[in-house]
């Protein structure tokens, strides 16, 4: 429930909401916690919020990760439950 | 061990850590992961199994889902029976048994329970169902909060009279003290989680240290980042040190998020808060504050609900503070499994008793 999902911030819309990708899922996120991410940044996204910016490297490792360590039930988002 | 080494990212790294922790741990050290995803890690990886003797990993109370206690969910569980009411909330929370029923339970009964991905989606349903009065159980520790937080003020900012928040939210440090308080615990180091780092920052753990000599490291989820956190724990127990380490410099920053954290605070305000397990700890616990009173579900429904239950049998919340490990429970795999969770520690994803049984061969008959 604490984990959070490395994205790319690929379209900013207005409200500070964005969209991101995440490993080829689009999903639109909130960046109301990270004012300083912009297009293209790496985000961190918890509950449907970028929560942190974080670096390409950091990103690429964590995703690695997390296809290892999380499972999903079948209705839930993977973000949500984890 | 080769076996489990062979599938990390560098098994050649992650044997010599293991050898330094092994030089390292002098002597017998209790370290206790706070995280419920570094549970899973450490379940995944097989991480327990390459442990020197000396060192035993404890899993702590660090899945929100269960620790929540049973008077929480059965309120929530009442407010889904009030008509006209929609329950919202995070796929997890949705099977934990309560004293009596959960809410998948309730839903089947016909009750209005919906899981959203992000608790603005529960903002959205109230402004297209104004008819509807919808409720989010907020659950979770620092990490989910401020996006709870900014939730209530998008909420106000539209007018909203159909949307409150029951907040059950936690924070972790208070936590973590009453256990290093707790006799039959005896934790000596801590590694801690990462991702609640990461909005806190460091600071707030450092009390534990300068109060109760106890160390702790901010670590990641990979082997290796937790077989360093390990490392750098036992070098601090073994020459005497108690410092707030951070080995994850690549997620936490020393002062965490601070949008985040001014957020929790503008909307928020400590309170006492129940934990399975625990029992009551003062001021870990986050209330809505007056300002936000009317998006406040435990202010806004008049809802009692009887003394709770424990579930008989169920260990999970010694399983919480770090006293048995799951297959020491008499029904773990035997009646309590994933697919039919007797207590939340099975439910959750990262519940300790749901790491053990998918990962691990434990007990298993
Ligand atoms: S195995 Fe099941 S019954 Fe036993 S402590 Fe864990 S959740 Fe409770």
């Amino acid at each position: 429930m604490c984990l959070a999902i490395p994205a790319r911030v690929i379209l900013m819309s207005d409200n500070r909401m964005a969209e991101v990708d995440i490993h080829g899922v689009t999903r639109t996120v909130s960046l109301d916690l990270t004012p300083e991410a912009e297009l293209g940044s790496w985000v961190l996204i918890h509950a449907g919020f970028a929560i942190q910016v974080v670096d390409e490297q950091f990103a690429a490792e964590s995703w690695d990760l997390i296809k290892q360590i999380v499972w999903v039930d079948d209705d839930v988002p993977a973000e949500a439950s984890a | 061990m080769a076996d489990i080494l062979s599938a990390w990212r560098d098994p050649e790294l992650a044997r010599h850590l293991i050898e330094q922790i092994a030089q390292a741990a002098d002597r017998p050290m209790k370290i206790m992961e706070v995280c419920g995803t570094h549970t899973v890690a450490i379940a995944r990886f097989g991480l327990r199994d390459v442990m020197p003797d000396n060192v035993t990993l404890l899993s702590g109370p660090g899945c929100p889902v269960c620790v929540t206690a049973n008077r929480d969910i059965d309120f929530a569980i009442e407010l889904s029976r009030l008509p006209g009411v929609v329950i919202t909330t995070f796929g997890d929370m949705m099977k934990v048994p309560g004293s009596h029923s959960s809410l998948s339970r309730e839903k089947a009964d016909g009750r209005d329970v919906r899981i959203v991905y992000s608790p603005l989606d529960a903002v959205q349903m109230a402004a297209a169902e104004p008819d509807k009065q919808v409720v989010f159980l907020g659950v979770g520790f620092e990490t989910t909060v401020p996006t709870i937080a900014v939730t209530i003020k998008h909420a106000m900012a539209q007018g909203l009279t159909n949307f409150s928040v029951l907040s059950v939210h936690k924070t972790v440090p208070g936590a973590l003290e009453a256990l290093v308080n707790d006799p039959e615990v005896a934790i000596d180091g801590f590694i801690l989680p990462g991702h609640v780092s990461t909005i806190i920052g460091p600071e707030p753990y450092r009390f534990l240290a300068s109060t109760y000599h106890v160390p702790g490291v901010a670590t990641g989820f990979e082997p290796i980042d937790v077989l360093q956190g390990v490392w750098m724990l036992a070098r601090q127990i073994s020459e005497g040190r108690a410092e707030i380490e951070i080995a994850y410099q690549r997620g936490v920053n020393a002062d965490g998020n601070p949008t985040a954290r001014a957020l929790i605070e503008e909307v928020f305000e400590p309170t006492d808060a129940e934990w399975r397990g625990i029992g009551v700890i003062p001021g870990t616990g986050l209330a809505i504050r007056p300002e936000f009173a009317d998006f406040d579900a435990a202010k806004r429904f008049d809802v009692t609900v009887p003394e709770p239950k424990e579930i008989p049998g169920c260990q999970c919340g010694d399983v919480l503070r770090g006293v048995v490990l799951p297959f020491q429970c008499r029904l773990f795999g035997k009646g309590c499994t994933p697919e039919h969770p007797i207590g939340p520690c099975m439910v959750s994803s990262e519940g300790s008793c749901a790491a053990y049984y998918r990962y691990t061969d434990y007990g298993r008959a």
